[in-house]
């Protein structure tokens, strides 16, 4: 009992983290129906962002959040404008192979600059930290990594559904015609999606490196999950992306501790399952 | 019209490659080609480099003068059965992917017209490239692949001078009875695998060598090796608390491991690695303090060099060409390449069947390697007999011997937390 209560809480706490790196990924393909293949390489540069500001400049990970959120929103931006942007409107084949350029691109100059090898910060400041609930311990790092992702996330929400921008944005998703009579224009919506993406996945990539390693391919668990999260709360959705990310990782800590290797098989079973009942998703609306 | 002018162009290259291949494979008798295949690009790349890194050091010593170096083929220039010819080292990338790799054994062997390889490091990527070099009938020597699937296969042209993951399991379990022998008290012991080939091959040994020994194995968790958080699979462990803790893991789930170890505040008496991720110097350097206690299989260490002089000569020699100390990696390359050479200087020919007859015969003393060995002689499934495995733990953030006893200089720290106190 104590140890399904404990995998509970860890899988809740790393869900939220799954929540708020399907966030951007089900912004840019809402509004822009662009599968961002290079997603997971975001979130990477945002962890290395955060490990060289501890190692070049003594920075703990959580000091290092806005300045990783501002540089991967600021990639997220070189990425529009130097790639996306120029096939928008071609074929979606033409789409994919350039997001999935991207993430080969980026990996490799990862690669190239800063070797393959694992790079941690050894004692992050959250790692002091420790819970102890009845007979459930709870790291420092996972709940400082949790909260801040769902405050995250929570403000990505806030922003679209409430703000005059953000319902500006979601015009131009909907009709990018219509909304541009109205004065809205399409492109820098568009443009807007990217630097919030970059934004969330640099904020998620400091907030991992709590408790993570910045190498590579580092993205990878990460975006993996992300794309069984959007497709489960619903393309689009972010609350649906919130909410299906916290079930994911439920899920993966109640079947890691009952059939270990079968994690990623409950992930996409899960999956299946809501494409085969509910093709829309949890959240979506088509 | 169009498609008759790229046909003709697609021609021409083909025709201009293959003159290519040609040129390059012809002439050069007097050297002896060998073929080094490695992971020198992709995730694998700095191992693949410092392994490639042993393997010229090797080559360096017996195209050079060693007067000194106790070591076969140290002391004087070239292979002597050879009327003094030099060995060239010809390098493939696998990048770390078995397709690549025997892709590569194809290219050295035809194109390169290589009279032996040597690779893969990866346990994967050995087993397809030597396949192919047995389909080609050239022998494939192994430096550092510990699967012990690759010499149960019955290739014939197959060698590996290395342990296997089943001697690395012998010698951590003689260290157990070591350590029964001196008060430690050790019931039963757990399994920690990452879901995968070398996960599941390592934790199979783990339990057939624990059955052999009377341990019972009281957990067996196999864990995703993308999965990103490792709570769940250590609150299995903890819940059946065993006294020994066997863990196959690469880098980053290392890491993760030992994180969570201590997030909650559960460590097993012991924890005994199966190198890998415990042997990247990123598990040391990422987690600090966080990596005291934890143990490792190791094939070599640098604290062998203190108790043999040629080790500590070659590691010098090391040391000095690459700017970095010799690791386990390097030290297996080296003498893979070493072994190779010897046998091609018995053999007194490059040709490929009087190479493999000659490292069926070979016999190298232990003391004539730079490796914690009894010595190099292979079995007839090509695995060296000698072979055998150091037992390391990480104390204030270096890996110290702790078995054998002969090797080792420091007493280990049991149970694993009082060395993070």
């Amino acid at each position: 009992m104590t140890d399904l209560l404990q995998s509970v809480v860890n899988g809740l706490l790393i869900g939220a983290v799954f929540a708020l790196v399907a966030v951007g990924l089900t912004l840019i393909y809402g509004v822009m129906d662009v599968i961002n293949f290079a997603h997971g390489e975001m979130v990477m540069l945002g962890m290395y962002t955060s490990f060289f500001a501890w190692s070049l400049l003594g920075l703990d990970p959580l000091l290092s959040i806005p300045l990783a959120g501002v540089s991967i929103a600021l990639t997220g931006a070189l990425m529009y404008f130097g790639a996306v942007g120029r096939v928008l409107g071609r074929s979606p084949l033409a789409q994919v192979i350039v997001t999935f350029g991207l993430q080969v691109f980026l990996r490799g100059l990862a690669q190239f600059l800063w070797t393959p090898n694992t790079r941690t910060v050894p004692r992050p400041w959250a790692a002091g930290l420790r819970w102890e609930i009845g007979p459930v311990v709870i790291g420092g790092p996972q709940v400082i990594m949790a909260v801040g992702a769902l405050l995250a996330t929570g403000a990505v929400a806030y922003f679209m559904n409430r703000t005059r921008l953000g319902g500006a944005v979601r015009a131009a998703g909907e009709d990018p015609a219509a909304a541009s009579l109205m004065g809205i224009d399409p492109r820098k919506m568009y443009a807007l999606c990217w630097v919030i993406a970059g934004l969330a996945t640099g904020v998620a990539g400091a907030l991992l490196m709590n408790s993570y390693s910045a190498s590579p391919t580092a993205g990878v668990s990460f975006v993996l999950m992300a794309f069984v999260v959007v497709a489960f709360g619903g393309f689009g959705s972010i609350t649906g992306a919130a909410l299906a990310g916290l079930l994911v990782g439920v899920a993966q800590g109640v079947v890691g501790l009952y059939a270990p290797s079968y994690t990623l098989a409950a992930a996409l079973a899960l999956y299946l399952v809501v494409v085969l009942v509910r093709p829309q998703g949890l959240l979506g609306t088509r | 019209m169009r498609k008759i002018t790229s046909i003709t162009a697609v021609l021409v290259l083909a025709a201009a490659l293959a003159g290519c291949g040609g040129s390059d494979g012809a002439g050069a008798t007097d050297e002896v080609k060998l073929a080094g295949l490695w992971p020198l690009s992709g995730p694998n790349a700095t191992q693949g480099t410092d392994v490639l890194h042993g393997a010229e050091l090797a080559v360096e010593i017996v195209n050079n003068d060693h007067p000194g170096l106790d070591l076969p083929l140290g002391p004087g220039k070239g292979l002597p059965g050879l009327g003094g010819a030099p060995v060239k080292l010809i390098t493939g990338d696998t990048q770390g992917k078995p397709e690549v790799g025997a892709g590569e054994v194809d290219r050295l062997v035809t194109g390169e017209k290589v009279a032996a390889v040597i690779g893969s490091y990866q346990s994967g990527v050995t087993l397809t490239a030597s396949q192919r070099a047995e389909r080609l009938g050239v022998p494939f020597v192994n430096e550092a692949s510990s699967s012990v699937a690759l010499t149960e296969r019955g290739l014939k042209w197959f060698f590996r001078t290395g342990p296997t993951d089943e001697t690395f399991a012998r010698s951590m379990f003689d260290y157990l009875k070591a350590r029964q022998a001196a008060g430690d008290q050790i019931r039963s012991v757990g399994v920690f695998h990452s879901n995968d080939q070398f996960g599941n091959d390592g934790a199979g040994v783990t339990e057939k060598v624990a059955a052999e020994a009377g341990l019972p194995v009281s957990v067996n968790v196999g864990f995703d090796p993308t999965a990103a958080d490792l709570g769940s699979q250590v609150a299995q462990v903890r819940s059946k608390s065993p006294d020994v803790l066997f863990v196959l893991a690469y880098t980053d789930a290392a890491i993760k491991l030992m994180k969570t170890l201590d997030q909650l505040d559960y460590y097993p008496p012991a924890l005994l690695a199966y190198g890998t991720g415990f042997a990247d110097p990123a598990f040391a350097t990422g987690l600090g303090a966080l990596a005291d206690g934890a143990s490792t299989r190791a094939a070599w260490s640098g604290e062998i060099a203190e108790k043999r002089p040629a080790a500590k000569t070659v590691a010098e020699l090391f040391q000095q060409r690459y700017g970095a100390p010799m690791t386990e990696n390097s030290a297996r390359a080296f003498t893979a390449v070493l072994a190779l050479a010897q046998a091609i200087d018995t053999a007194k020919s490059v040709e490929p069947a009087k190479i493999r007859d000659a490292l069926r015969g070979l016999d190298i003393p232990g003391d004539k390697t730079i490796m914690p060995w009894t010595g190099i002689r292979f079995d007839d499934k090509g695995q060296n007999t000698g072979a055998a495995g150091v037992v390391e733990q990480m104390i204030e953030g270096k890996y110290r011997v702790v078995f054998p006893a002969e090797l080792s200089s420091v007493q280990p720290i049991w149970p694993m937390n009082k060395a993070q106190q």
